[in-house]
């Protein structure tokens, strides 16, 4: 089974609204996926239903080609985007109150909590009551929590919210880490910048439709305007065979950025060619579009 | 099954562990010993010393009244007029003026005082005049105070309890204050812990930190890991309460129990100056035989059916606190704020509340229609059941009402799940009973 996991038409419906109608998503092994889409999307509802917090109305979820079972909850690990912890608790005992909860033993919990306290450096937390901790660090404990059970499946809700770009960065890494491990990380975010730089795979919902799903590469692909941006010292005005001048700005120190669309069939080299006989070239490149880009044209499109 | 150890285990350490559980398990015993270490102690002590001048114009009393330890007679053959003058020189208390017709004008008899009487003091001056009219009417009858105090018997009743199994003897007294104490602790506490859970329930919801724990378990083992745990806080502070009092009173009783022994005639004079006690105390002090006051108590409160008493005790503190933890359980799970928590607090807690109130009507009447079927009906059983007991109750009514407990908290439980599930996952909204009537029935 290539997939790790598989949504099947899955309806979600509450006593005012749909939360999700007809959502399939295939999330394949050893990714890390992106699951994005606007406020009250359907986003969280997707991810109870994975986690087994709800059941679907219709349609079924297969996870690593079985359906849904309770056993499953110990291949999953969850950090939720409202995530808390009992203040007055001890670091120490409650994260090993919640690995216990997830399946582990005590003293499988013991083991793997002593290798993440070392890894993170964090050894003098273990007694010290949650409260005690500043915000930052309260994250990176429910991290550990998250991912001590070492589960197959790893699903992230705006991971990053709340971090300073150094303990973002620690987080990121750790993504990075587990991936090589072979774990599939979902995660879902506003932030694009995270998404254009970790996900291999990317699903957009938007008012409890599915709009996008599929490799990251491939939806660039669908949303490319076939366009180029040059920036110059000189002067493209005027009438060109091979391409067409859609617009130009001014930038600092007299240079020059337009937006160039080629004519059908013609190769990029030309252009180019074309290009450094009349100007002065700075830079050069394809408009690929960016994945804040793709969110807004997704979004702003009006569904079926 | 292990899920719900697991959070009963964390539900018991963090409450066990923690500072005002000591303190409770202590303070307990030692608050109730306090407090009737100090009723007997003011009823010993309190009482100063009164003086009265006694202007006797008839003659008839003089040096008759009995000086006791709170009063003290001084007759005086003062004329009225200069009496009252020098009153407040004279470092008397009161002054009592006797007419010389007192024998045919018995209400002529007048009391003199700057601040107002003290009932009691009203009422035992009268009372030592009528005994000596009585006396001196009696003896003019021909009648010798020999022969009236052969003529007074004491009589006092004992009940006792027929059944097939013969003859016990038992204290309705006694039974009416087990009765009362039990239920007044099974309302407390039902409530104390019920509370708790609630409180449990928000602080997860406030903290967040239940979408966490629910994704690695079912809302239902959640709960019901709290409700269970909080139950074995509670059963232990009551285990370690009872061994705490039983050895306190053990060293008490050895300690002071001669002094509460030593002066019958003392403690019973005490006993009567206090109202509200006179009937009850009056009615022990008849009822038992040798010892002071405190001994005659103990032994009518040992032929009470104890070990019914507790067992029940135990079990219908249980049965009363999982149906109303369960239900507190559950209203937590509807609301964001303490504040919104509190209306639907009322409606809950009602039957309780009821329950307390009708409790005197009860040891009226135990075995009456009210006390029956209250006693049956599992949100008003815990303490009306427990009020009961002590009087005898036949064995089948406790295994009916036991089981319709048992039923009762099975049925509340199965709600509050339902409720709870998607209480705690509900942000924002206000519900009313009607919107969390609805929950009930959402998909799971």
């Amino acid at each position: 089974m290539n997939n790790i996991l598989e949504v099947h038409n899955v309806v979600k419906r509450y006593a005012q609204h749909t939360a999700l109608n007809d959502v399939s998503i295939n999330v394949p092994k050893g990714v890390i996926f992106g699951l994005l889409g606007p406020n009250g999307a359907g986003k969280t509802s997707l991810i109870r239903i994975i986690n087994q917090i709800t059941a679907p109305d219709e349609g079924y979820v297969l996870f690593d080609g079985k359906k849904l079972h309770p056993e499953h909850i110990r291949q999953i690990g969850y950090l939720p985007e409202e995530r808390g912890l009992y203040k007055k608790m001890k670091v120490g005992e409650q994260l090993l109150y919640l690995a216990q909860l997830k399946g582990l033993t005590e003293k499988q919990a013991m083991e793997k909590l002593k290798e993440w306290f070392i890894k993170f450096d964090i050894k003098t937390w273990w007694t010290k009551n949650v409260e005690d901790l500043s915000k930052g660090m309260q994250q990176k404990i429910q991290f550990v929590a998250t991912v001590l059970h070492e589960p197959q499946l790893i699903i992230l809700d705006e991971p990053f919210s709340g971090f300073d770009p150094i303990n973002a960065n620690l987080i990121k890494d750790e993504i990075l880490e587990l991936k090589k491990k072979g774990t599939t990380i979902i995660f879902s975010t506003h932030r694009m910048e995270s998404v254009e730089e970790l996900c291999d795979n990317v699903a957009l919902i938007n008012k409890s439709h599915k709009v996008l799903d599929g490799p990251k590469k491939e939806i660039k692909e669908q949303f490319k305007t076939h366009t180029y941006s040059a920036e110059y010292l000189g002067d493209l005005s005027g009438e060109f065979e091979d391409f067409d001048v859609l617009n130009t700005i001014e930038v600092e120190d007299n240079y020059k950025k337009s937006t160039l669309k080629l004519k059908p069939e013609v190769p990029v080299n030309r252009l180019v060619r074309q290009l450094i006989d009349k100007i002065e070239l700075r830079t050069f490149g394809e408009n690929i579009p960016s994945m804040n880009d793709i969110f807004i044209a997704s979004v702003n499109e009006v569904p079926q | 099954m292990k899920n719900i150890l697991l959070v009963l285990k964390r539900e018991y350490l963090t409450r066990v562990r923690k500072k005002s559980f000591i303190v409770m398990t202590i303070l307990g015993p030692l608050l109730i010993g306090a407090f009737y270490g100090i009723i007997g102690w003011t009823a010993m002590s309190s009482i100063s010393l009164k003086k009265i001048e006694v202007i006797d114009q008839s003659n008839l009393f003089n040096g008759k009244f009995k000086n006791t330890e709170e009063l003290n007679y001084t007759f005086s053959g003062e004329k009225l007029d200069d009496a009252k003058k020098r009153f407040s020189k004279s470092g008397f208390d009161a002054l009592v003026h006797i007419p010389q017709d007192i024998m045919t004008n018995p209400k002529g008899v007048k009391i003199f005082s700057e601040k107002s009487l003290s009932i009691e003091l009203q009422s035992g001056i009268e009372k030592n005049i009528e005994r000596e009219i009585e006396t001196i009417k009696l003896t003019e009858a021909g009648i010798t105070p020999k022969v009236l105090e052969d003529a007074k018997m004491n009589v006092s009743t004992q009940t006792i309890s027929l059944s097939a199994d013969g003859e016990k003897s038992n204290s309705s007294v006694a039974a009416t204050v087990i009765g009362y104490i039990c239920a007044f602790l099974i309302y407390i506490t039902v409530f104390i812990f019920g509370v708790q859970v609630m409180r449990s329930v928000m602080e997860e919801k406030t903290s967040r930190i239940v979408e966490v724990i629910i994704s690695s378990i079912k809302p239902f083992e959640l709960m019901m890991g709290k409700i269970l745990g909080v139950a074995m806080v509670g059963l232990t502070q009551f285990a370690l309460w009872i061994l705490l009092t039983f050895a306190i009173t053990t060293a008490a009783t050895s300690l002071f129990g001669e002094k509460f022994a030593g002066s019958p005639e003392q403690r019973l004079e005490q006993v009567k100056k206090m109202p509200q006690a006179q009937e009850i105390e009056k009615q022990v002090a008849k009822e038992t035989k040798g010892g002071g006051v405190y001994g005659k108590v103990m032994s009518a409160v040992q032929t009470l059916p104890w070990v019914t008493i507790l067992v029940c005790f135990m079990f219908y503190f249980l049965g009363g606190y999982l149906l109303y933890s369960a239900l507190f359980g559950a209203i937590g799970s509807a609301v964001d704020s303490e504040t919104d928590v509190q209306q639907f607090m009322f409606p809950i807690t009602m039957p309780i509340i009821f329950s307390i109130a009708i409790a005197q009507f009860v040891i009226r009447e135990p075995d009456g229609a009210l006390a029956f079927w209250t006693s049956m009906i599992p949100f008003t059983s815990p303490i009306i059941m427990m009020v009961r007991i002590p009087f005898g109750v036949p064995a089948w009514q406790i295994i009916l009402s036991m089981t319709l407990l048992t039923g009762g908290f099975i049925g509340t439980t199965w709600l509050a799940a339902r409720i709870y599930r998607v209480g705690i996952l509900m942000f924002g909204k206000k519900p009313t009973f009607k919107e969390i009537g609805k929950w009930i029935f959402y998909k799971g």
